[in-house]
């Protein structure tokens, strides 16, 4: 009879992993999808082409790829990242770089009558941009912002693949252990489906936060 | 005489091969209220638009307060201006919208304080205190916590006056600021621009449908027809007794579709 109970224990260890790499990851690719996202609508053509650029490579590519390029390629470059760096950069990237498609359209979603009334009260362009259009482009990203975190959940698994000790990686140790494959992916798989709860959860609170008050119900 | 406070000299616009205005000459002179009527795309609107930097002119200089609006001088010749004399320009200029326009997730209070906080550094309380006053004038002093999705269109309307108002400009364009309201709702937004008309000073020009308050509200009425002027005059002149014929085929499709004159 095996003792799950250690087992169990490495899973949760390889769990904490996960939740790392997506907390980091998100963050990065948030960062990323505001960047690029604004910069595609930026009225410089340089920085249109550079965020065009980052966002056609990242989504072209897969993220598989861009991990062993994180992990093996760039110490060629001289650049050397613990597997933890080289899969939050990747995975933020990737993405990040469907962020960047959301911001654009949430920013472009809003009326060109928004943009006229803060031309006629003389508001600035960065003013304009911060008061006005992204308080009311943001409750539109959100949705798809979850989505893409969940995208992000599930991509960490491939981290596993550098020799990260997520939570995949752990569930196939004991997997190699004690030759059972029932119990540690079952295991995982109802850990996957609880932190995407988690998230949307997450989402859905901030949605309700953000969209007080624009449907004439203040809550 | 006072010289005009906006001259406005032998612009054109077109939208690709489509003029809208066709060497259009006109002035106004501080203080001066003015109706501009005609049909859908006689380029009314294209004027104000024009004059709130909403739209750029393809040829023509505009003179506002003194100032040339689309151009500057640099080195003893006129370039066309940048951002920033936009900016500086624009401070003369306010605008209210067919559709309002409010800013749907601040409240009316942060609707009206949000740009002289930003644009002119007025200090909150400052801006909530003129921002109180402004709306006790439009009558919605009592909404002031309200969001815009909460009110009628007659309300939204009102604080989008004041919040106009709230930049001190010393011109206001008017944009068929009724056409979007349900006919029950009109009468309480003219009353605010009639209040204003009264109290302030304000050069105001008006595109408007509503006859009857173009003829009461101003001292000049324009006809627009094909982007240019085709008749002007004081308003009995232009309603009583038009002297083209395309102002008076105008107004008699006015008054058969029932409005008031």
């Amino acid at each position: 009879m095996i003792d799950w109970t250690g087992y169990i224990g490495l899973i949760l260890q390889g769990a904490l992993v996960t939740i790392e790499l997506t907390l980091m990851g998100s963050a990065l690719a948030l960062v990323m999808a505001f960047a690029a996202g604004l910069g595609r609508l930026s009225r410089f053509a340089a920085v249109r082409a550079l965020a065009t650029t980052y966002i056609e490579f990242f989504r072209g590519t897969s993220i598989f790829v861009q991990l062993f390029w994180a992990y093996f390629v760039l110490p060629f470059a001289g650049i050397t990242l613990t597997p933890l760096q080289a899969g939050v950069l990747a995975l933020g990237l990737n993405v990040g770089a469907y962020g960047a498609e959301v911001v654009r359209g949430a920013v472009r979603a809003i009326g060109r009558e928004q943009h006229e009334a803060c031309v006629a009260l003389n508001l600035g362009r960065y003013q304009r941009l911060r008061h006005v259009i992204l308080p009311q482009a943001l409750p539109l990203m959100l949705p798809t912002f979850g989505n893409n975190a969940i995208e992000l959940l599930k991509g960490t698994a491939v981290v596993s693949l550098i020799s990260l000790t997520d939570m995949t990686f752990q569930a196939q140790v004991v997997r190699a252990q004690t030759g059972n494959t029932l119990i540690p992916f079952a295991t995982v798989l109802v850990l996957y489906f609880a932190m995407a709860m988690a998230i949307s959860a997450g989402v859905r609170w901030l949605e309700r936060r953000a969209a007080r008050g624009l449907d004439g119900v203040r809550v | 005489m006072a010289s005009p406070i906006i001259r406005i000299d032998n612009i054109t616009k077109t939208y690709g091969p489509l003029t809208v205005l066709d060497g259009l000459s006109m002035n106004v002179m501080p203080g001066e209220k003015l109706a501009l009527i005609g049909p859908s795309g006689s380029g009314k609107t294209t004027i104000l638009r024009i004059l709130m930097t909403l739209e750029k002119i393809d040829g023509g200089h505009i003179e506002v307060d003194g100032d040339q609006l689309y151009h500057m001088p640099r080195g003893g010749s006129l370039v066309p201006a940048d951002e920033r004399h936009l900016q500086k320009m624009r401070e003369k200029i306010g605008m209210v919208f067919q559709h309002f326009n409010l800013f749907p997730h601040k409240c009316v209070l942060d609707n009206i304080t949000l740009a002289p906080m930003l644009t002119k550094g007025v200090a909150k309380a400052a801006a909530e205190d003129r921002a109180m006053k402004l709306l006790d004038m439009v009558g919605m002093a009592d909404k002031a916590k309200s969001m815009p999705a909460q009110l009628s269109g007659g309300q939204k309307q009102r604080v989008a006056i004041a919040r106009a108002l709230a930049l001190s400009p010393k011109i206001m364009l008017f944009d068929e600021v009724t056409s979007a309201l349900d006919p029950e709702l009109v009468e309480e937004v003219l009353n605010v621009m009639r209040k204003l008309a009264a109290e302030t000073d304000m050069t105001m020009l008006l595109v408007t449908h509503e006859m009857g308050f173009a003829h009461d509200f101003a001292d000049r009425v324009l006809f627009f027809d094909k982007g240019r002027i085709v008749e002007e005059g004081k308003p009995d002149d232009i309603f009583r007794n038009p002297r083209q014929e395309r102002t008076q085929t105008f107004l008699r499709k006015i008054i058969a579709a029932g409005h008031r004159v």
